[in-house]
């Protein structure tokens, strides 16, 4: 005899999403920064944004309102609007 | 029942007989049975729920050990007698009573020599438990989730663990059957949704909450709490998400209010915030399997925690409410003490203090300050909450010196206040403190919601205990949320 258990998870099955083509070069796109608001963020990022700027990207900055909460859907379709490629540092 | 209307016993009906032999009434209608049995013939099926030789040498016996028949035609008592006609049940009858039965079958005579009354027993489909089984074999059960069968040569407990759905330690493997009867525990559909539990903000049924409830070894009666729980930290002020994604220790603290507390049998006493409560253990476990299982949220997944806290595996307890005059947490949070009351809270661990020589409440505040003031760091100010827990000793040097809670409340902002130049980085020679342009100002350690005081434990023991928070505490972090049980 067999046994059945019911499945405790949420049962969900990930879409698989395909990556966006690769940018064939920075030169003249537009990157965002987005800053999730954890401390020496800024600085971090100030970094990155001159090193991408030197490679001919123009850099926009994003800033979360808190790193202990997911981005606004508001800012997410601004970056996705403003911006050919977005980098995000996730956490420390 | 037997209305005024004509009765039917035309003989294109047919009668079905319910009883058991356990029952003594069945047995005393054993001589009824047989005279129904040589009138009726085939227009009688006697089903017995206990022992298919009852009653003796009818040719018409039906075994419902099974209880199939006795479920689907919700038999309550028996004997039960119905009549059906072209399937369709007519009217039914049960227990015994002379004059009903024989004017129910228009038989004058029948049963003549026996008692006029005896009332009938409980149907076997009636005993504890047994209603939810027969749903479950009977596929009236509303389980909807995924099943996964696990053949005969695997170990179920085994099967659980390779399926990732533990948190370490074994857990109740989650049957149809037992996830059923936690669900009789509310009113609630299973299919209604709770909300969607972060990370993966994945929707969370009443079901899927019954499922892991039951592999966190809830009983029953305490589910209508656990659906609170989860209620509880799915409101945005607890910020559930960042609380599971964090690198410091915290997670969630579920502490108890009000009458539920007692009626399902939680500790607020000796050991309160320990190990060997059901209930406590339980309910802390099953809203972490939630996170986990429905969730997605995993140690090293998502939960990036850099040391985490066994309070991560559970962590419950209830107040102890038995001072009247002395408000609990939930009465702070401006509930009333016969409201049941779930807060949750984002604890970060134990941290006991000892004071076995304050007896007065302005030596007890400034001892207590002393240790508040190391939560996450003595030189960090303003940014974690804390829960203290009371015990019943040091709450009563306060009450004998007429304070109030308030009081201690306040008495302890006070002590905590300290000058910036003490706190800021560098000070003291240590890097860590507070940002420069504090300086000159006078600190509070806690924000202005962010110091939360409760009491629980045993009697003996001038020990208090301070649960200390998020490092991101308040508006942009956790806040302490509360939530009333509403009915089941």
């Amino acid at each position: 005899m067999t046994t059945t258990l019911l499945d405790p998870t949420s049962e969900l099955q990930p879409a698989i999403r395909q990556l966006n083509e690769r940018l064939p070069s920075l030169a003249g796109a537009t990157v965002g920064l987005l800053d999730i608001s954890k401390p020496r963020g800024r600085e971090f990022l100030d970094e990155v944004e001159l090193q991408l700027t030197r490679l001919g990207a123009s850099v926009r900055r994003y800033t979360k309102p808190t790193f202990t909460r997911v981005a606004p859907t508001e800012l997410s379709q601004q970056i996705s609007v403003e911006c050919d490629a977005i980098i995000e540092g996730l956490a420390d | 029942m037997v209305g005024a209307k004509p009765v039917d016993t035309s003989m294109d009906c047919h009668y079905a007989l319910i009883v058991k032999k356990d029952c003594a009434t069945c047995r005393l209608i054993e001589p009824v049975a047989r005279v129904l049995s040589q009138r009726f013939e085939d227009g009688l099926s006697i089903y017995v729920q206990d022992d298919p030789a009852f009653p003796a040498e009818l040719a018409n016996r039906i075994d419902d050990r099974e209880l199939e028949f006795s479920f689907q035609h919700e038999i309550e008592v028996v004997p039960t007698l119905i009549r059906f006609k072209a399937d369709r049940e007519l009217e039914r009858i049960y227990g015994w009573d002379k004059r009903q039965w024989q004017t129910f079958l228009d038989m004058p005579e029948l049963g003549n020599g026996l008692p006029d009354f005896k009332p009938g027993c409980g149907s076997k489909t009636r005993e504890p438990g047994m209603e939810e089984l027969l749903a479950v074999r009977f596929g009236r059960a509303v389980n909807s989730a995924r099943t996964v069968v696990i053949e005969d040569d695997e170990d179920i407990m085994e099967a659980c663990y390779e399926r990732g759905w533990t948190d370490g330690l074994p857990v109740v493997p989650p049957t149809p059957l037992r996830v059923t009867r936690m669900l009789t525990a509310t009113d609630r559909p299973a299919d209604q949704l709770l909300g969607r539990i972060p990370p993966d903000y994945a929707p969370c049924s009443v079901e899927k909450a019954a499922i892991n409830a039951v592999m966190a070894g809830c009983k029953p009666e305490y589910f209508p709490l656990l659906l609170t729980t989860i209620e509880a930290a799915l409101q945005e002020p607890f910020c559930m998400h960042g609380l599971l994604c964090t690198t410091y220790f915290s997670s969630p603290l579920v502490i108890v209010n009000g009458p539920i507390a007692k009626q399902i049998g939680m500790n607020s006493g000796i050991n309160a915030l320990g190990q060997g409560n059901r209930a406590n253990a339980t309910i802390g476990r099953s809203l972490q399997l939630v996170i986990q299982n429905v969730g997605g949220g995993r140690p090293g997944g998502i939960d990036r925690a850099t040391l985490g806290t066994p309070g991560k595996y559970s962590f419950c307890f209830a107040e102890d409410e038995s001072d009247l005059d002395w408000p609990s947490l939930a009465m702070d949070r401006g509930y009333q003490r016969a409201d049941s009351v779930v807060s949750l809270f984002a604890g970060a661990g134990v941290q006991p203090v000892m004071d076995q020589q304050s007896r007065t409440p302005e030596s007890l505040t400034r001892s207590l300050a002393a240790s508040l003031r190391t939560v996450s760091h003595a030189k960090v100010f303003m940014q974690t909450d804390a829960l203290l827990v009371l015990s019943p000793e040091h709450r009563r040097v306060y009450r004998e010196a007429g304070w109030q809670k308030a009081d201690v409340r306040d008495s302890l902002y006070e002590a905590l206040r300290c000058s910036g130049d003490q706190l800021i980085r560098g000070a003291d020679g240590i890097a860590e403190g507070i940002p420069a342009q504090f300086k000159d100002r006078l600190v509070d350690k806690f924000r202005e919601d962010g110091l939360h005081i409760t009491t629980a434990g045993g009697t003996a023991g001038l020990f208090s205990a301070i649960i200390p928070g998020w490092v991101a505490s308040g508006e942009k972090g956790s806040q302490l949320v509360s939530r009333r049980m509403s009915a089941p």
